[in-house]
């Protein structure tokens, strides 16, 4: 079968996210049947779900999740991962057979953390260590490929329509404070597991709506960072600039927003001074970071999610409040089929963040 | 009057049942985001509830569609006869290419409202907008009608950016003195005075507030502002060279 950027397919997506602002859990399968509602927005060819605080047992761990081609692949990793992480426990994520989830790898979780004496070597924090090693695994070891590594969050994606790969996966047997859902209509390339969404690395995963004219740039750019661009697929990307940007040059999320969604320079030339300096020090600081043609993300991370449209405001996002509940989606109706009546409803506007985080008394 | 919950139907069966309505009048209950309801159609008389899925009454060619609250993207897509009314806020989009017809909207439109609106002879579309629009608001508009109230609205600007941008033909009247940010060389802005408010936008403005029970003079009250092409300064060559 041939993989990412091999093949060009002309063509939309899918996405939907709910935050519980006071850490009130919901159960998977109503982030499954919120993003089902816009089936049409997909072809099959990719579905994908990432949540939060659903690991409470191992929340101190990253939880690894991997897909390999074959067993050899699996012992390669494995070994890899015994030289440099204390495995707590290992197992195959639990999955049921669904008749429209086809060609399913081997698929793997473990909770790992990093080993004293190799993290206190390396001289990097252990979210660096942790991310290095998995970039490394992606990069080296062939027919392994990690998809996701944070602590108390797992990605579950696959080759399929998003409500199948929640059946796929179980969804309904997973609890989180925070989901992520994405429907694939994928424009540029066929389609594998590994090029479905969300992409994540370490808590960070983004769920993305559109197509990045600016992806080579971008690539070139982050590439320099030691990230590896492997999947060909440009929500790649945005997950690399943004764990730079957030996790490495220490941006607030509002900022991280600024440069990849930087206002027009004549728009910038309207605001008052200091807004005018700061958003100009940004795009002239992150240049390469800036994400130009049509996107709308959501982009989940421990504690909080960020909702964002291209400047231009070129695909569709809905906002909502329900409660301490805050509901994202490409599409209103997904929303209200999980949550009929709301708060408030709105539509952000482009290039302008929506940033939700958990209430303090409920922080951890 | 019919009235069918269409809550788990598909789009399909949806149009079927229009069909066979045949202009008489059909309620439409609980819609769930089901695309292209009433699409290309001549003779539809359709209310509806819970959220339409996108494109509704693309092509719609004659009739009236309702909507009880709010409608999402690419509403009226070259729409070419009929009226719409939605009570609630329409998205992205809205009456995109319009050629002809009659839109209403309660609350807000998103961005790109009629872009690219045409006219030929009498047959000229509208768009009433109650709340505010988006950026590029009748963007290349070609002819034809848009009014924004800006009703109800605190701080936020009765448009975005871009307002009218590339518009050759037609007009945008806007219920504010403020020039819409970074308003187009190209265009011409002016105050409207009593005599074009009245045989103008007062009809369309009195078939909104009827529709929406909105208080008339309230829509009326204060300055309009329109926009419009500059003849003296055309866009003929705004890209390249014409010879």
């Amino acid at each position: 079968m041939p993989r990412e950027g091999e093949v060009r397919i002309p063509s939309g997506c899918a996405i939907s996210g709910i935050f519980s602002r006071d850490r009130s859990l919901v159960n998977g399968s109503v982030i499954a049947k919120s993003i089902s509602v816009m089936h049409e927005r997909s072809n099959g060819l990719g579905g994908g779900f990432a949540g939060y605080g659903i690991y409470p047992q191992y929340k101190d761990h990253y939880a690894i999740h991997v897909f390999y081609d074959n067993l050899q692949s699996r012992e390669e990793t494995e070994r890899f991962l015994d030289r440099h992480f204390d495995i707590i426990n290992l197992s195959k994520i639990p999955t049921r057979p669904n008749p429209r989830i086809k060609d399913a790898p081997l698929i793997w979780r473990y909770f790992v953390t990093p080993l004293p004496h190799r993290l206190s070597d390396s001289h990097l924090d252990e979210d660096e260590y942790t991310a290095r090693c998995m970039i490394r695994i992606n990069n080296t070891i062939g027919g392994s490929f990690v998809f996701s590594c944070g602590k108390d969050m797992g990605v579950f994606k696959a080759v399929g329509y998003p409500e199948d790969v929640a059946d796929f996966y179980r969804l309904e047997e997973y609890d989180g404070y925070a989901w992520t859902a994405h429907g694939r209509y994928p424009t540029n390339t066929p389609g594998w597991w590994g090029g479905a969404h969300p992409f994540a690395l370490l808590d960070l995963s983004v769920v993305h709506n559109g197509e990045i004219s600016s992806y080579d740039a971008n690539r070139r750019a982050v590439e320099m960072y030691g990230y590896s661009c492997n999947l060909l697929t440009d929500t790649e990307v945005i997950t690399y600039i943004l764990d730079y940007l957030k996790r490495k040059q220490h941006l607030s999320l509002k900022e991280c927003a600024n440069v990849i969604a930087s206002p027009f320079w004549s728009t910038i030339e309207l605001k008052d001074d200091d807004e005018k300096e700061r958003l100009s020090y940004l795009r002239k600081m992150f240049p390469s970071f800036l994400i130009t043609g049509p996107f709308s993300i959501l982009v989940g991370f421990n504690g909080g999610m960020m909702a964002l449209n291209d400047r231009l405001k070129l695909r569709s996002l809905v906002a909502a409040e329900k409660g301490r509940k805050v509901y994202f989606a490409s599409e209103e109706a997904a929303i209200r089929v999980i949550e009929p009546e709301l708060d408030r409803i709105w539509a952000p506007r482009g290039g302008e963040p929506v940033i939700v985080t958990l209430d303090k008394e409920v922080r951890r | 009057m019919l009235e069918v919950d269409v809550k788990n139907m598909r789009q399909e069966d949806i149009a079927a049942l229009i069909r066979e309505a045949d202009g008489e009048p059909l309620t439409l209950k609980s819609c769930m985001g089901q695309r292209y309801i009433g699409c290309g159609m001549k003779n539809v008389n359709l209310t509806l509830t819970g959220t339409p899925g996108n494109a509704l009454g693309a092509y719609l060619d004659g009739g009236t569609i309702r909507v009880k609250g709010n409608a999402q993207d690419a509403v009226a897509d070259t729409m070419n006869n009929g009226k719409m009314y939605i009570d609630g806020s329409a998205g992205d989009a809205l009456g995109y290419a319009m050629r002809g017809g009659k839109i209403f909207i309660h609350g807000n439109a998103g961005y790109r409202a009629g872009v690219h609106m045409k006219a030929y002879g009498d047959i000229q579309p509208v768009i009433v907008i109650g709340g505010t629009a988006g950026s590029f608001l009748g963007e290349y508009l070609a002819g034809g009608t848009i009014i924004v109230l800006g009703l109800n609205r605190e701080k936020e600007p009765i448009t975005g950016f871009f307002c009218g941008n590339g518009m050759y033909s037609g007009r945008i009247y806007l219920r504010t003195d403020e020039k819409p940010v970074g308003l187009s060389e190209k265009l011409l802005m002016r105050k409207i005075d009593d005599e074009e408010k009245k045989s103008v936008i007062a009809p369309y403005i009195e078939e909104f507030s009827k529709e929406f029970r909105e208080d008339y003079k309230k829509c009326m009250d204060g300055t309009f502002i329109v926009i419009e092409p500059n003849p003296k300064n055309s866009y003929k060559e705004l890209y390249a060279a014409v010879s």
